[in-house]
């Protein structure tokens, strides 16, 4: 029995894996969320803007990671529409220009936001280092135009804001190294408040930022999109997925404490 | 239409993708390298369009053709970037030395004193910055706790890795109490790493079964 359990078929795990995710989501269970104090501290730094700040969010993830991130970004955005506070969004990954444009039009959609006034997406810029640099001195120095190569000078939101100093709060959506980009050149260098959002694989790193206060704010992974999505009151794709991902990690946790007895066990009779 | 085309299409090759949880196959490894392909492909034509064209072609062109010819000093970071494919031409190819001295010389004159700051001496405030705190008497016990094992987690972690100083004795017993530190490190790193995995899983079920099979 024991050696059975040790030498499971992984095809097995798998399947169990697959049902401990497709039963619940066909039966639209939901848990109850409770918020973290890093994702809180997002949420409140960006409730006391004032209506007319300006929030530059930097989606630097590509496909891979947008089940985790689109979530965030969506309640995020949605926030700052519903406080009037206008929105700059960029990236430093090629693979991020189509998802950051396509996430900041439909949410805009959605809260009736227009192109231009309460929100503008420049897009991509290879090289991070001189984009992030680049933008302390003038942010029309490294993006003349917009994604839709719209001059900027054509663009009324970006009358007034030319750098870091218009930028009220940094919040980079990322699934990589950007966010110790963003703390190195531009937190340490401009002084600009930065907030993240980071998958759950890289979130463990961006502890230490969030207890210097170098990152005001830290939203873990689909966690932090459902904390998000429960403090403005609009339950989406992250409540969701972390209802079902509860189901997942009683599994996992259950295969875990079952490996580790068998493991016991049969080093015990070996001796 | 177009739209139910391509919810077909990616129902496919995720099907594609995860039939590779059975065992290799040539549907995997279609799926795998038209991923690559597409990627590498995009990339490409973005760099050119949105690096490219923007600050090198355009100033350019208006010098040439506006006579805007400020745009000419774009010339000597162009001249300086095509010494790279000087590596093509095996008599030339030690001009490369060039650009690649200019970046790492410049990369490195950026990010070390940036780097220093935001690490390391920011780090290490952050962590006796707070002892001020107590001293003063605005922590209350738990947070003195707190405070208090961080400076242990993060003395006791350095010394495992003080390799200068043979690991008995008093400085083996605090390396591990830094192993300690490290373990608890790596299984929060391991149960974010199942949250973010799980969350790619839900994402594509949630996928397959709303938007193509139409279940939920």
């Amino acid at each position: 029995m024991i050696e059975k359990l040790m030498n499971i078929d992984r095809r097995i795990v798998f399947i169990l894996v697959a049902l401990a995710v497709i039963i619940p989501s066909l039966l639209s269970v939901s848990f109850p969320i409770t918020v973290s104090q890093p994702t809180r501290s997002a949420y409140d730094y960006i409730e006391a803007l004032p209506p007319g700040s300006t929030l530059m969010i930097g989606f630097n993830y590509g496909p891979s990671s947008l089940a985790e991130l689109h979530p965030m970004a969506k309640a995020v955005i949605h926030h700052c529409f519903q406080n009037k506070i206008r929105v700059i969004g960029m990236t430093l990954l090629a693979e991020g220009a189509t998802l950051g444009d396509g996430m900041l039009s439909e949410t805009a959609g959605e809260a009736g936001a227009v192109y231009g006034e309460d929100y503008v997406y420049l897009g991509f810029r290879p090289g991070a280092t001189q984009v992030l640099l680049g933008m302390g001195t003038a942010i029309d120095s490294v993006f003349e135009t917009d994604y839709a190569e719209t001059p900027l000078a054509e663009i009324p939101m970006m009358a007034d804001i030319k750098n870091y100093d218009q930028i009220d709060l940094v919040l980079d959506l990322a699934s990589g190294s950007s966010t110790e980009w963003w703390i190195v050149y531009t937190n340490t260098r401009y002084n600009q408040q930065i907030a993240a959002g980071v998958t759950g694989v890289i979130v463990s790193q961006m502890y230490p930022y969030l207890q210097t206060k170098q990152l005001i704010g830290l939203m873990p992974g689909l966690l932090g999109a459902a904390e998000y999505e429960k403090l403005i009151g609009k339950p989406a794709k992250g409540t969701e997925g972390m209802s079902i991902q509860s189901f997942a990690h009683l599994l996992v946790v259950g295969l875990v404490i079952l490996g580790n007895i068998a493991f016991f066990i049969q080093r015990r009779r070996a001796e | 239409m177009a739209e139910l085309i391509g919810i077909w299409v990616a129902a496919l090759l995720t099907l594609c993708i995860f039939s590779f949880l059975y065992r290799d196959n040539p549907f995997y490894r279609f799926a795998e390298h038209l991923f690559v392909g597409v990627s590498v492909g995009y990339g490409i034509v973005l760099t050119i369009h949105q690096g490219l064209i923007p600050f090198a072609w355009d100033p350019l062109w208006e010098a040439f053709t506006e006579k805007q010819w400020e745009g000419l000093v774009r010339l000597i970071p162009i001249g300086i970037g095509a010494l790279f494919f000087t590596r093509l031409v095996p008599t030339h190819g030690w001009l490369i030395r060039y650009p690649i001295a200019i970046l790492i010389g410049v990369g490195s004159g950026l990010a070390i004193p940036n780097v220093m700051r935001a690490d390391i001496f920011q780090q290490v405030h952050g962590t006796l910055a707070p002892f001020a705190q107590i001293h003063a008497g605005e922590l209350g016990p738990f947070q003195i706790f707190g405070v208090v094992l961080m400076l242990i987690g993060v003395m006791s972690t350095l010394t495992y890795f003080f390799f200068s100083v043979e690991h008995r004795g008093v400085v083996g017993g605090v390396s591990k109490i830094g192993i300690v530190f490290l373990m608890i490190g790596f299984g929060s790193a391991f149960g974010n790493t199942v949250m973010g995995r799980v969350s790619l899983l839900i994402q594509r079920v949630d996928f397959l079964l709303a938007d193509w099979l139409h279940l939920i």
